[in-house]
């Protein structure tokens, strides 16, 4: 599994300038960042070195911050990469809660997924050869 | 549990003779205090009534009402209608919040009180039998003396711990077989948790059985870990200082609201905005005029607490009246849309949601016609956030919960922690920032 960072922001004005400059000033790396927003709040999930003391830094800043558990793979730059990825899932009953890709290199695009399932998911992946991302591919592990 | 009642036949009395009683007791409690204080024959004056006036039970709300800072201005003695050798005992408020207010007691307005509390002892299901311990405190507060009243009224075996030394508490209650504990809540669940943490299972190994609790409000959970930890019968008792002391209501083991002692004080219950008379049923502040105190009789006093009377016939066979719980003080008393709103109603909704962190706060606007009612809350830390599905239907729940618990729409705002305010004393829920509202 990968740690994703996700901070709870409030849809208010340097939110999230303010929540970064706080992992800036732990000198910790971001690789990745997505927001997913609604009217009042937003949450933003975080890809960055040390991830458990990015959240360590921003709760002791009063943020509402976690290290959350994703899965990571893998697609080719192909058509249908990404359908192949989600059908297999359907056809396992894996549940999506939510997802988001994004691309390193020309090649590949890696793609993240939050999901609920009976299964051991990463397991199941490997099992039907998806080549999933491991940790220290995209950030530096704590 | 079988009933059994410490004065039956003024406990079960049919209401028709329990009003001529009640009628009959307030005309004379009205003219005592009339020709004895100095204050009633001022206020009555400038109303334009007389004792004589009152022909009926509802005629009484023709007179004027007494309120905190009249009995703070005659302190000490000035609302006394008895001469000082018939005092037979004074108690007096704090006074933490202004001037203290003081109270005299007759022998027989001591013995009256001591009958009031003893009918609770019977709604937990104690007798002459029980061994009853009074851990509240005792000198001018009234709990301590009111409860310990009671238990010598019903000639139970009293056991005068007053509050504190908590350890000492557990032990006399395990080594004396106290059946009945009388105290604040709070202190019945410290007392429960620190014989937890001295090894033993008050529930099984203690023979208590009942527990008479007041003088503090208390949440539907706390009641219930009460009543599991030391495996006990609940009552609720509703008491105050200005009009008696603890016993004025008492719960019996239906629940559902506290019986008024009816014979000894008429209850209404006021718009607190008009002072006009509600409907049986519909909150409001409630308004006590005693009916045999001989001392300090006390004609239409405003007790600021809120509650309503609950007059459906009770399954335990008593015709008294009962109040509801208290939910709150006329001071904390929000208007919003014309609904009267507590926040303790909002606080008792929020501690049924175990994902969000007990600290909330409310922001009133009126932008536009209608009042706008925004709940700014937090999750707690191990809340899956991450998920905004999550985050909406936390929202959707609290949203519909509270609008059916207070008829009003509230806006749910799920906020960054620390944004609401933590403050040592008493932390800052409610912002008003409606136009025309200061």
């Amino acid at each position: 599994m990968i740690d994703q960072l996700t901070v709870f922001l409030e849809n208010e004005k340097g939110r999230l300038a303010a929540a970064c400059r706080t992992i800036a000033d732990s000198g910790i790396d971001m690789h990745a960042l997505f927001v997913a927003d609604t009217t009042e709040f937003g949450v933003a999930r975080i890809f960055c070195d040390t991830p458990r003391k990015a959240a360590d830094a921003l709760r002791d800043a009063g943020y509402r911050a976690s290290v959350t558990p994703v899965v990571a793979v893998h697609v080719p730059n192909r058509v249908g990469g990404l359908a192949d990825l989600l059908e297999f899932c359907d056809s396992k009953n894996i549940n999506i809660e939510y997802g988001y890709c994004f691309s390193v290199g020309k090649q590949t695009a890696i793609d993240v997924l939050k999901v609920s399932s009976e299964l051991d998911v990463e397991k199941t992946l490997l099992e039907a050869h998806f080549n999933l991302v491991r940790p220290e591919e995209i950030y530096q592990a704590d | 549990m079988e009933q059994t009642y410490y004065q039956p036949e003024i406990e079960t009395m049919p209401r028709e003779q329990l009003r001529e009683l009640q009628l009959k007791r307030v005309q004379e409690s009205v003219k005592h205090a009339y020709d004895n204080v100095k204050f009633y024959q001022d206020s009555f004056k400038a109303a334009g009534v007389e004792p004589g006036d009152l022909k009926t039970l509802d005629d009484l709300v023709k007179f004027p009402f007494v309120v905190k800072q009249d009995m703070r201005d005659a302190y000490p003695f000035g609302l006394f209608a008895v001469p000082q050798k018939e005092v037979a005992r004074i108690h007096a408020s704090s006074g933490t919040t202004g001037q203290a207010t003081v109270v005299g007691h007759t022998a027989e307005d001591l013995k009256n009180w001591g009958d009031c509390f003893a009918r609770g002892i019977y709604m937990v299901g104690g007798s002459a039998e029980s061994t009853i311990q009074v851990s509240y405190g005792y000198g001018l507060f009234t709990g301590g003396l009111g409860a310990h009243a009671g238990g010598e009224a019903v000639g139970c075996t009293v056991i005068p711990t007053s509050s504190g030394n908590t350890k000492r508490q557990i032990q006399m209650m395990k080594d004396l077989g106290t059946d009945i504990l009388a105290c604040t809540p709070s202190y019945a669940l410290l007392i429960a948790d620190t014989a937890i943490e001295m090894g033993y299972n008050p529930a099984k190994d203690f023979k208590i059985s009942g527990v008479i609790l007041g003088a503090e409000p208390a949440s539907e959970a706390m009641r219930q870990d009460i009543r599991e930890k030391l495996g006990v019968t609940y009552c609720d008792v509703y008491g105050l200082s200005e009009v008696m002391g603890p016993g004025v209501a008492m719960e019996c083991s239906v629940g559902h609201g506290l019986h008024l002692a009816e014979d000894h004080f008429y209850a209404e219950i006021v718009d607190p905005q008009t002072l006009k008379p509600v409907p049986d049923g519909e909150y409001g502040e409630l308004v006590f005029t005693t009916l045999t105190r001989r001392c300090s009789p006390l004609v239409r006093y405003r007790t600021r607490d809120m509650t309503r009377i609950i007059s459906e016939e009770c399954a335990c066979g008593r015709t008294h009246r009962k109040i509801d719980r208290i939910v709150g003080r006329t001071d904390d008393m929000l208007i919003i849309r014309g609904v009267n709103v507590f926040p303790s109603q909002i606080e008792q909704v929020i501690v049924e949601f175990p994902e969000i962190a007990a600290q909330y706060q409310i922001v009133l606007t009126n932008k536009g016609p209608l009042d706008r009612v925004e709940l700014n809350v937090e999750t707690v830390p191990d809340f899956p956030f991450d998920e905004i599905r999550k985050l909406q239907d936390l929202k959707r729940r609290l949203a519909a919960e509270l609008k059916s618990n207070l008829q009003i729409s509230v806006e749910i705002k799920i906020v960054e922690p620390k944004t609401i305010e933590r403050s040592e004393g008493k932390a800052k829920r409610i912002i008003d920032l409606r136009e025309g509202r200061h």
